[in-house]
């Protein structure tokens, strides 16, 4: 596990956690999570449902208290609407009838936080070209409603990067997409995180995937945080630790690993 | 209710119009609350919650049906239920407020209620069928300026909360990461809606709200690509089917109500024909 940096003034690090601990009064989710993550570093969050892995983006984004111990962000304490964070939701709300275009998603999502009507175009050259960036241009004037489930993710995550942000959070970006569309979002997604150095966390459901682009991984179960490199982590003595029930991590011929034993039996399988 | 016959000279067809208060009021009123009402109801229907404004209206049935028993303004019953029932609906959260069964039992019981205040009074069963299905040929002078004050009160708050509402009417995850109080905005929103509802009764009554509160923002929904774009289609669908219900109730003896609700059906079906044809 590595050391929280102790100069904290000069964000050397984009998030440090000491001894962070999420939950609410009497319902601790998860404690004792010292991690730092650098520039640039791509992390999965992985875990159970309901492990918590949520609860920690609701921290970065300043939505949720933390419930003991610190957690800064670019060496500032988490902060609602902090400029420097991009998220992508896992779910989207878009109205499947709707005509509006999809820069105005991105438009309004740059503008959205400012009061009154703004002028007509505001935001459009920032958005054009975030759609741009993740390759959608033919999807701009594309009307909302008659995008795929992976179109719409691409949309959301040049919503997320229109504001420029040092860090980027991708819930679950990789759910309900088949496996063709699951390796082009991984691609992109990696492919934008690497070229503008930023840096980004990733949950998701399905390791497999993750594993050739994931710098580091942190791991929530059983109200436990471990942070390491996929291949320290997902091991049965490190997965053993962190539940403290038995795990058994194998891997196939292709090195796809499975992790057996968690109390949750869909958990980790693979879908394909 | 008139003898006049059409001219098909609009100039003088509107001379004849104007020449009664009824007719002015009505469509002053009905201009006033056309703008009010296809404003807002595109963020009715970009945040899906047509159905909860739908029940809002129900509520204030009771509300007016209540106001009038104790002889007070049905106004005031209207916009004491609505705003109410807004709030309560904000507070409960959007998955609550677009629960189809929750808000269809709630409906059915403020118009049962509204129905037993309205069988406790003795008095006009006009009462009941204008609140139901609107009056505006009944508005008066001082009804016009109530409504203009209203209005301008809600269309001065949609131009203040303008950006964040639309986010989150669009996603309203996005908005929250975005540090937006997406609560107040929802309480705001429902007050909004609450408020304009209660106004629009006047037109067409809490039945047939949707035709001026959500089809024309629906239509719009479908057919604009940008938000204003779609604002301006839906205050234009409004305005113009209020104006064909005020003229043709001019000429016929049949409720304007009727002839509104049978415009903004008229295009909803015409649109969706056309966009699935192409």
């Amino acid at each position: 596990m590595q050391k929280p940096s102790e100069n904290s003034a000069m964000p050397e690090h984009v998030i440090i956690a000491s001894d962070l601990a999420a939950g609410y009064a009497d319902n601790e989710i998860w404690r004792d999570a010292n991690f730092a993550i650098g520039h640039g570093e791509f992390v999965g969050v992985l875990g159970p449902n309901g492990a918590g892995k949520t609860t920690l983006f609701r921290m970065l984004l300043g939505l949720a208290k933390p419930k003991r111990g610190s957690l800064s962000i670019l060496g500032k304490p988490p902060s609602r609407g902090n400029p420097c964070i991009g998220y992508v939701p896992q779910r989207h709300q878009v109205d499947s009838e709707t005509g509006v275009e999809a820069v105005e998603l991105v438009r309004f999502g740059l503008i959205g936080n400012r009061w009154g009507v703004g002028w007509p175009g505001e935001g459009r050259a920032e958005a054009t070209a975030a759609l741009h960036a993740v390759g959608a241009d033919d999807l701009a004037h594309r009307p909302l409603g008659a995008l795929s489930g992976g179109e719409l993710q691409r949309i959301f995550l040049a919503e997320a990067l229109a504001g420029k942000p040092d860090l980027l959070l991708l819930d679950e970006p990789l759910a309900n997409l088949d496996m063709r569309r699951e390796t082009e979002a991984l691609q992109l997604i990696s492919g934008v995180v690497r070229s503008r150095g930023i840096t980004a966390l990733l949950t998701a459901h399905n390791i497999n995937p993750l594993l050739p682009v994931l710098d580091r991984v942190i791991y929530i179960a059983n109200g436990h945080v471990t942070i390491g490199k996929p291949s320290e982590i997902l091991t049965s003595d490190s997965l053993t630790r962190l539940y403290g029930i038995p795990i058994e991590v194998v891997r196939d011929s292709r090195g796809r690993i499975a992790i057996i034993g968690t109390e949750d039996p869909e958990h980790h399988h693979e879908h394909h | 209710m008139n003898t006049t016959s059409l001219s098909w000279n609009p100039a003088t067809d509107l001379a004849a119009m104007w020449h009664y208060a009824f007719m002015r009021h009505g469509f002053e009123a009905g201009t006033i609350i056309a703008i009010v009402a296809g404003a807002i109801g595109y963020f009715v229907v970009l945040r899906q919650s047509a159905f909860a404004a739908h029940a809002l209206s129900h509520a204030g049935f009771a509300g007016a049906a209540g106001a009038v028993l104790l002889g007070l303004p049905a106004m005031a019953g209207l916009l004491a239920f609505t705003i109410g029932g807004g709030i309560i609906m904000a507070i409960l959260g959007p998955r609550a407020a677009n629960r189809d069964v929750h808000i269809g039992t709630v409906l059915a019981f403020m118009l049962g209620l509204g129905l037993l205040f309205l069988s406790l009074y003795h008095g006009y069963a006009t009462e009941a069928y204008s609140i139901l299905f609107g009056d505006i040929l009944g508005v008066s002078y001082s009804g016009v300026v109530m409504t203009l004050v209203i209005a301008l009160v809600l269309l001065a708050l949609v131009v203040a909360i303008y950006r964040p509402l639309l986010l989150s009417c669009l996603d309203e995850e996005i908005a929250e990461a975005r540090g937006l109080p997406v609560f107040w905005l929802s309480i705001a929103f429902m007050v909004l809606v609450a408020v304009a509802t209660s106004i629009a009764v006047q037109v067409v009554g809490v039945l047939l709200i949707f035709a001026l509160m959500v089809t024309p923002a629906a239509i719009a929904q479908r057919i604009a690509r940008r938000p204003a774009q779609g604002m301006a289609i839906s205050i234009l669908i409004a305005l113009g089917a209020t104006w064909f219900g005020l003229i043709m109730s001019f000429y016929c003896p049949w409720p304007p109500s009727f002839f509104i609700t049978t415009v903004t059906f008229v295009i909803y079906i015409c649109v969706r024909i056309g966009q699935a044809v192409r």
